[in-house]
């Protein structure tokens, strides 16, 4: 990928909500255009991700699997 | 005509719908575990989601705002036999059904923590943390004879039904 990701979270085994919890606090910290990495396993967390970004504003940049691991990249709107 | 009204309404309502999609409130009213859990993880998800997120704690919903070391609260006997009956604080709440002397609650935190879902207390953390605003009922600080002193720092200022309710005039309103 050719743009650089500022931040990279590992939510990795968590539960509902907090994937999007901890990624709404964690993009607070971050300039408007930076990219942040989600990996998640959360299976709820595809359609949750994609909701959050639809209300939010932030992009949703790309989305993929491997594993059993979804990757969420986001760029803060 | 009435067909022209109906697509006149359409505009003003979605405008409304709107609107209240940027507002969450949720009116806490109990301190079983069962439910104090769903408005943790809900008032988190909303401020999340950037709502405008306000919980409104009364009744039982009001002990899960006392300070962890506070064991009995209230002036009177009956206010501190309220207390000893059923100890205050987020980490010591009672499932509303199956109980069983403490087994239940036990049992669904061990489950939360081996499916790594955050307990009540660090979700309400995490609120304060994103910014939503807890406010306490004034009038059930009073039947209970609770304190500013007995209960946990960064709450908004007492309020009554009137304000939460005008809060929650155009807001998603939850009651749990």
């Amino acid at each position: 990928m050719s743009a650089q990701i500022t931040r990279t979270l590992d939510l990795k085994g968590l539960s509902c909500p907090l994937p999007i919890v901890k990624t709404a606090q964690a993009i607070r910290k971050l300039q408007s255009g930076d990219l942040i990495e989600a990996l998640a396993t959360d299976p709820g967390s595809v359609p949750d991700f994609e909701a959050w970004c639809t209300t939010t504003g932030n992009e949703l940049v790309e989305q993929s699997e491997a594993d059993d691991v979804f990757r969420f990249v986001i760029r803060k709107k | 005509m009435a067909v022209r009204e109906a697509e006149l309404e359409i505009p003003a309502h979605e405008h409304e719908d709107q609107h209240k999609h940027q507002k969450l409130v949720i009116i806490a009213w109990s301190g079983d575990l069962d439910k104090v859990w769903p408005q943790m993880i809900l008032a988190t998800t909303g401020a999340a989601m950037g709502m405008q997120t306000t919980i409104f704690f009364t009744f039982w919903g009001l002990f899960s705002l006392v300070k962890d070391g506070v064991h009995i609260t209230g002036e009177n006997w009956m206010q501190k036999m309220v207390a000893m009956m059923d100890r205050p604080g987020m980490e010591h709440l009672k499932l509303g059904k199956m109980n069983f002397a403490g087994a239940g609650p036990k049992m669904m935190k061990h489950l939360a923590k081996e499916h790594k879902v955050a307990s009540p207390g660090e979700l309400l953390e995490m609120a304060r943390d994103l910014g939503v605003r807890l406010v306490p009922c004034q009038m059930t600080m009073d039947l209970l004879g609770l304190t500013r002193e007995d209960m946990i720092e960064g709450l908004g200022d007492p309020v009554g039904a009137t304000t939460m309710l005008l809060e929650a005039q155009d807001a998603v309103t939850l009651f749990i």
